[in-house]
């Protein structure tokens, strides 16, 4: 057989797609191959996709895809057992185009994303398992799969293959990931008519809230919870980082279930059903943990190369923007027909002037500073909660009085020095 | 909203199963005289891991293809593969 293209792109998540929606565009000859039974079977997210990298490939794709809410409002919790400190914000502004960013149901959009790149001319074959790169002195020159006589070749490979990234390991671009630097997260999908939505988020029509839940949510390991409205239903989750989860023995669903009955969420899932339970890793390694992202004849995109943003929960983001940018080295590659290293480096040098290994630079301390002094999620955010309790009770102390107390019953807990010294630290992480 | 035990979770799921598992433990030997916590049975999202005294129970349908067995086992004492094309868990929501 020995069927030639210029590009295979192996993994059809927001990266893959991206990539083969972008070469295909320019005319390149892609093959996009997945291993679900559809692009999007296999893949999860909490579900806030971003307006600005989705127009960068679809202009107002908005009108076209399959979209949840656009989303208005966007709530922090600082939860502790009975109680929460919120903030957060809410701007009509979002609610109308080119809007902020929208609640999506990934099986549903990865497959209507993956029909535009087919639309634009590449090729998907699901239902097929990328085996392993075929290498020949020194050069990825194409794929093997798990399809009788299933070898295929091209001028360069994408490794858009998400966290387990099983192919970046087998070339050596990265040995395997260690638990604390993926977090194991679980979610469901919880049913619930609309006009409840609405009024328990205090919602009209078309309009979305995203709630980023911190502390009790946790047992205050190291993770957060969120709670995301669809139409019809409620995306909630939580995840620890793996590491985490190990040493708490936890089971994640207990966690899960821990979260959905807590007295300040329960409220908001009342009488809704479960529709699905879903469990996927999300690569929060951060700067350091970026492998090698290209070689002779192939690069690395989206999760299979840790491109992810914990701190803000930006994925799906910075996924289609290093596929867009690989695809546009691999375009260039293409021009002088040199797919070496050297060559696609180009997307290398693209990705680290972008955002993304800006934004992974700034971070690049706080996960593990975060893992190390645990007291940030466990201590801080029931304190915060009890200051906020003492200095909004109205007991007839003066406000200057309530003022100190706060400030004194923080300090006696852990001791002046620690407290500057865990803001210090907590400030240069994210600095 | 009644919360659902994790057979309950997993029954709202669809899984197109292939005959053999994607999952080995390589070494029940080490399961049972290195790993007393058996972490696998703890941090499994899908209970996929069962201890039954003297072996590890793979129940490998279940399995939500993750990945945090092969990463969490100290012992990289299980061998991970995807399922084969098109089979294994199939999400139809988010
Ligand atoms: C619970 C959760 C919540 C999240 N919330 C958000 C959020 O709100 N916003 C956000 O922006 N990001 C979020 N993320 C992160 C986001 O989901 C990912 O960063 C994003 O999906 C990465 O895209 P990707 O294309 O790189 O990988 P994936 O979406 O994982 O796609 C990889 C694809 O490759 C296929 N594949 C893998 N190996 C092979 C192989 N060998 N052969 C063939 N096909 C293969 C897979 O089936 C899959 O379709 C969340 C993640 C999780 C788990
Ligand atoms: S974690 Fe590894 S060694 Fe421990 S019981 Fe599970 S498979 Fe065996
Ligand atoms: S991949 Fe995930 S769901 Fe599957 S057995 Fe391993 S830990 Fe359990």
């Amino acid at each position: 057989m020995s069927e030639k293209f210029d590009v295979i792109v192996v993994g059809a998540g927001p990266a893959g797609t991206s990539c083969a929606f972008v070469c295909a565009k320019n005319g390149l000859n892609v093959l996009l191959i997945e291993r679900g039974e559809y692009p999007g079977s296999k893949n999860v997210m909490g579900g806030v996709l971003y307006r600005k990298q989705m127009e960068e490939l679809i202009p107002e794709f908005w009108k076209e895809a399959p979209l949840e809410r656009p989303v208005i409002e966007q709530r922090f919790w600082m939860m502790d057992k009975e109680s929460v400190v919120q903030f957060g914000y809410k701007g009509l502004e979002w609610g109308q185009e080119p809007y902020n960013n929208f609640t999506v149901l990934r099986a549903q959009f990865d497959q209507w994303f993956a029909r535009k790149a087919v639309e634009t001319g590449a090729l998907l074959i699901n239902e097929t398992v990328v085996t392993e790169c075929i290498v020949e002195n020194g050069k990825v020159i194409g794929v093997r799969t798990d399809r009788p006589d299933g070898e295929v070749y091209a001028d360069v490979v994408v490794l858009a293959d998400g966290v387990n990234s099983l192919l970046g390991k087998q070339l050596g671009f990265h040995k395997e990931f260690r638990p604390d630097e993926v977090a194991l997260t679980v979610m469901e999908v919880v049913n619930l008519p609309k006009e409840k939505i609405n009024d328990r988020f205090n919602l009209e029509e078309n309009q979305g809230c995203t709630v980023e839940i911190f502390g009790d949510s946790t047992k205050g390991n190291l993770g957060t919870a969120f709670l995301y409205t669809n139409k019809d239903s409620l995306n909630i989750g939580v995840g620890t980082t793996l590491s985490s989860m190990i040493k708490a023995k936890l089971k994640p669903y207990d966690l899960l279930d821990y979260l959905k009955t807590h007295p300040m969420v329960k409220p908001y899932l009342e009488g809704g059903e479960s529709a699905e339970y879903l469990a996927h890793l999300i690569p929060e390694g951060g700067y350091r943990s970026v492998p090698k992202v290209a070689g002779n004849g192939v690069v690395v995109v989206g999760d299979a190369a840790q491109l992810v943003n914990a701190i803000h929960r930006e994925g799906s983001n910075m996924a289609m923007s290093s596929g867009k940018m690989a695809a546009e080295a691999i375009i260039e590659a293409k021009k002088d027909d040199n797919y070496s290293e050297a060559s696609l480096n180009r997307y290398k040098d693209a990705l680290y002037g972008s955002f993304i290994m800006k934004d992974l630079e700034k971070y690049k301390d706080a996960a593990h500073i975060f893992e190390k002094h645990p007291q940030y999620l466990r201590d801080y955010v029931p304190m915060m909660n009890r200051a906020a309790s003492k200095f909004f009770t109205v007991d007839g102390t003066s406000k200057r009085e309530k003022q100190k107390e706060v400030l004194k019953s923080v300090t006696d807990e852990r001791g002046t020095f620690k407290v500057l010294k865990d803001i210090y630290r907590a400030w240069k992480a994210v600095k | 909203m009644s919360t659902k035990n994790i057979e309950e979770k997993q029954y709202l799921l669809r899984f197109k199963c292939d005959t053999k598992s994607h999952l080995t433990v390589l070494d029940h030997d080490v399961c049972m005289t290195q790993c007393p916590e058996k972490f696998c049975t703890v941090f499994c999202p899908a209970e996929v891991y069962k201890w039954e005294g003297k072996r590890m129970q793979v129940g490998y349908e279940g399995c939500h293809e993750c990945g945090s067995c092969r990463i969490g086992c100290p012992y990289q004492n299980i061998k991970w593969e995807y399922p084969k094309g098109g089979h294994g868990i199939v999400f139809r929501l988010a």
